[in-house]
């Protein structure tokens, strides 16, 4: 990992040498942030008028902006002049020849979650002639789509596209203004993902970035939007759970979700993004906004996460309830181990009638780590008969660590039912000792006992995701006791 | 099959065993009777293994082995198990999911392939019968919401899975009512075999009218004060401990 830290260090860090150049060939902008960073982005993808307009209209609004500081975490000050907003995908000459040249820790890593060899390569970013068969897997793949009239293409794509839906939708849910990270993304965003899922139609495989052709790498202000329209269906699986490799240290995505009439979105995320090493140096910050709008009767949104990576995690995927009946879920494992810190959960607000809401929130705590749930529960005062139910549950390893709770409620209509549990519980020497006196390992029973306790979540995961997400639990969690 | 020598353990610098000797043969059943604070309970951990227990002096040998050096698991997977007093809770996990890593750890140890979901499940629903539990028993949460019936019945149907060689029941009779009692015992009598060796640790005779020991042992102030057959039991439920600590210290006197 040390060589990925100074890279990291070395990117974030490099002084300013190459003076600005507007040359369109350019593979790397150096770093640094203005208009014209902007304008070059934006011509980059040869993207309609009305986006770079938009981009600018954000970056504006960005520069009066202040960084928020009311998480729970502690950072040093990111200078947002030092990053580069651009940087094309690297040359075969720059990369890994094989997997010989890859950091054997991560190989180890890879091994313990059973990836084979070929998406080793793949996702230590080895030079490969071919990508074993993904392109043959994704044409399939587009072509099923293709047949039930599901679109799933980069979000560059679908602006040249499909103008009229980026247009009506893009910044609906989370407009170019809402926050200082969202503003940022807004700006300068440069990959991502766009899913239109048209009327009636239930998406008939899970969608999974992994799949996006040409979209291996992840972008570093990624945005995605996602529209189910009426009485459609889709699930969206993001992330991996291997530890994938990425030289930025600032990630910065936005996620939007419109889930329209008797539509429903099912969104489950597995972040495991280099945490650093165990004094903290290095690892990703994780600043992000989802968020979903369920902007029709009966329409339902569902988040789950397991968020067992990066430094620093910020992230509230929420859900606006503005159909009548409609349903908000929030199922999130975030896990953190020596320095890490989290601040995540959730935001449910209530607009429409009979809306309902369900939150639950497992935080691991292990090592010197610091995990922080906090919610918003907003019953608006046409919202009657609205209902939440919250439960948050902390779960600590060794002495060092901490979890926090902040739950927020604000109810302005008075038949709202809202219910909040919480526990905050140890993992006991008598629990692993008791695992142990049945034979099983001191690693085999940490595992065991933290996959108990998020058990609420894992069941909400595709198959598949659910057992991968354990193993990775596990493997976070080595050494962290005893 | 297992040797206990001149045993000394300490708990934060208080000594709790002043030196027990205890020799179990393959196939025995002794019983261990003392008062409350005799060290009962620390000489059934200090043999499963647990920490926070240091053995300042003696040996314990178990199939010819110092299990003083062994791992709680590698003790679990060479056969010594322990009935808790008081089970643990671990919610989310199943029952039957804790069973199964155990047992199979246990064959991997051995050297015997891992049992299928199949056969694992024909062997569990054999053994609750055992026990007198119902199925829906294996799919809960390991002793969440148990009752302390349900706890110490949980003990021995894990017990009668594993099979393991040398059982050790931490006061699995406390707080039992009789039907309960009964059955924890018939449990037990099930496993006695040749090769299988038991040590109770009990504050009442009243246990021993359903396992029948071979030899009592009374244990007193961190020490084997006296020995006998199951005629000593009787004898102590008549007429108390105090009878045994007097005639300790004549004995040591």
């Amino acid at each position: 990992m040390n060589t990925a830290v100074k890279e990291l260090n070395e990117l974030v860090g490099r002084e300013y040498k190459e003076g600005f150049v507007t040359d369109i060939e350019a593979e790397t902008l150096p770093p640094g942030l203005d208009e014209s960073v902007i304008r070059f982005l934006s011509g980059k993808k040869s993207e309609p008028d009305f986006i770079l307009q938009w981009r600018l209209d954000a970056f504006r609004r960005w520069q009066e902006m202040e960084t928020p500081d009311w998480a729970h975490v502690n950072y040093a000050p990111i200078d947002f002049q030092a990053i580069s907003y651009y940087s094309a995908p690297k040359r075969d000459e720059d990369r890994p020849k094989s997997l010989d040249e890859v950091d054997p820790k991560l190989l180890e890593t890879y091994n313990k979650l059973g990836i084979p060899l070929e998406e080793q390569k793949a996702l230590a970013g080895v030079a490969v002639d071919a990508v074993f068969d993904s392109v043959s897997v994704a044409t399939t793949f587009k072509d099923k789509l293709a047949e039930v009239g599901v679109i799933f293409c980069p979000l560059s794509e679908a602006m040249a596209n499909h103008p009229e839906l980026v247009r009506e939708y893009l910044g609906s849910v989370v407009p170019p203004s809402d926050n200082f990270y969202a503003s940022l993304n807004s700006a300068v965003f440069t990959e991502g993902s766009f899913v239109y899922v048209p009327k009636g139609v239930r998406c008939p495989m899970e969608l999974s970035t992994y799949f996006r052709i040409n979209a291996l790498n992840t972008g570093q202000f990624e945005r995605t939007l996602i529209i189910a329209d009426e009485g459609s269906y889709v699930s969206y699986l993001e992330g991996c759970t291997a530890p994938m490799r990425d030289e930025n240290q600032l990630h910065a995505a936005v996620v939007e979700l419109v889930a329209l009439k008797d539509a429903k979105i099912k969104y489950s995320t597995v972040q495991n993004w280099y945490p650093g090493d165990e004094e903290g140096r290095g690892g990703i910050y994780n600043f992000v906004t989802k968020r979903g709008a369920c902007r029709g009767d009966n329409a339902k949104i569902s988040w789950t996460q397991v968020e067992t990576g990066s430094a620093i995690t910020w992230k509230y995927p929420s859900v606006l309830l503005e159909g009548n009946h409609s349903t908000g879920e929030f199922y999130s494992v975030a896990l953190t181990n020596n320095c890490q810190q989290a601040d995540t959960g959730t935001k449910m607000v209530h607009i429409g009638e009979n809306t309902s809401s369900t939150i639950i929130s497992k935080g691991i705590s292990a090592g010197r780590g610091q995990n922080a749930y906090r919610g918003l529960v907003k019953v608006l005062k046409g919202a009657k008969q609205a209902r939440n139910y919250s439960q948050c549950d902390s779960l600590l390893m060794g002495d060092r660590c901490g979890a926090h709770t902040f739950p927020y409620v604000e109810v302005k209509n008075p038949t709202a039912t809202i219910e909040h549990e919480a526990t905050t519980s140890k993992i006991g020497e008598d629990q692993l000792f008791y695992c142990r006196q049945r034979g099983l390992s001191e690693e085999d029973a940490v595992s065991m006992i933290v996959n108990g306790f998020c058990k609420e979540v894992f069941r909400e995961l595709p198959m598949e995701f659910a057992v991968e997400a354990q193993k990775l639990l596990g493997i976070s969690l080595e050494g962290a006791v005893g | 099959m297992l040797k206990i020598s001149d045993l000394k353990v300490t708990v934060d610098g208080k000594a709790i065993l002043n030196g027990v000797d205890l020799d179990v043969g393959p196939g025995e059943v002794h019983a261990i009777m003392g008062p409350n604070g005799s060290g009962k309970s620390t000489l059934a951990n200090v043999i499963a293994g647990r920490d926070d227990y240091e053995v300042t002096s003696g040996s314990v040998s178990f199939m010819g082995n110092d299990l003083l050096s062994m791992a709680p698991e590698d003790r679990a997977r060479e056969g010594v198990f322990l009935a808790f007093q008081y089970p643990v809770e671990i919610p989310g996990v199943a029952n039957i999911a804790l069973l199964k890593e155990g047992l199979n750890a246990a064959r991997r140890h051995r050297g015997e392939p891992e049992l299928d979901a199949l056969d694992f499940l024909k062997l569990v629903r054999e053994k609750l019968k055992l026990v007198e539990m119902k199925e829906e028993f294996l799919y809960r949460s390991v002793n969440e919401g148990f009752s302390g019936g349900e706890k110490k019945r949980n003990e021995i149907f894990q017990m009668a899975i594993l099979e393991p060689r040398l059982a050790v029941l931490d006061e699995t009779d406390s707080g039992l009512d009789i039907d309960a009692l009964k059955i924890v015992a018939g449990g037990v009598n099930a496993l006695r075999s040749e090769e299988r060796s038991v040590i109770l640790v009990t504050h009442y005779q009243r246990l021993l009218d359903y396992i029948v020991p071979d030899r009592v042992h009374v244990l007193a102030e961190g020490r084997i004060v006296r020995s006998g057959d199951k005629q000593l039991a009787l004898d102590l439920e008549e007429r108390g401990y105090s009878w045994i600590d007097t005639s300790a210290s004549t004995a040591t006197a």
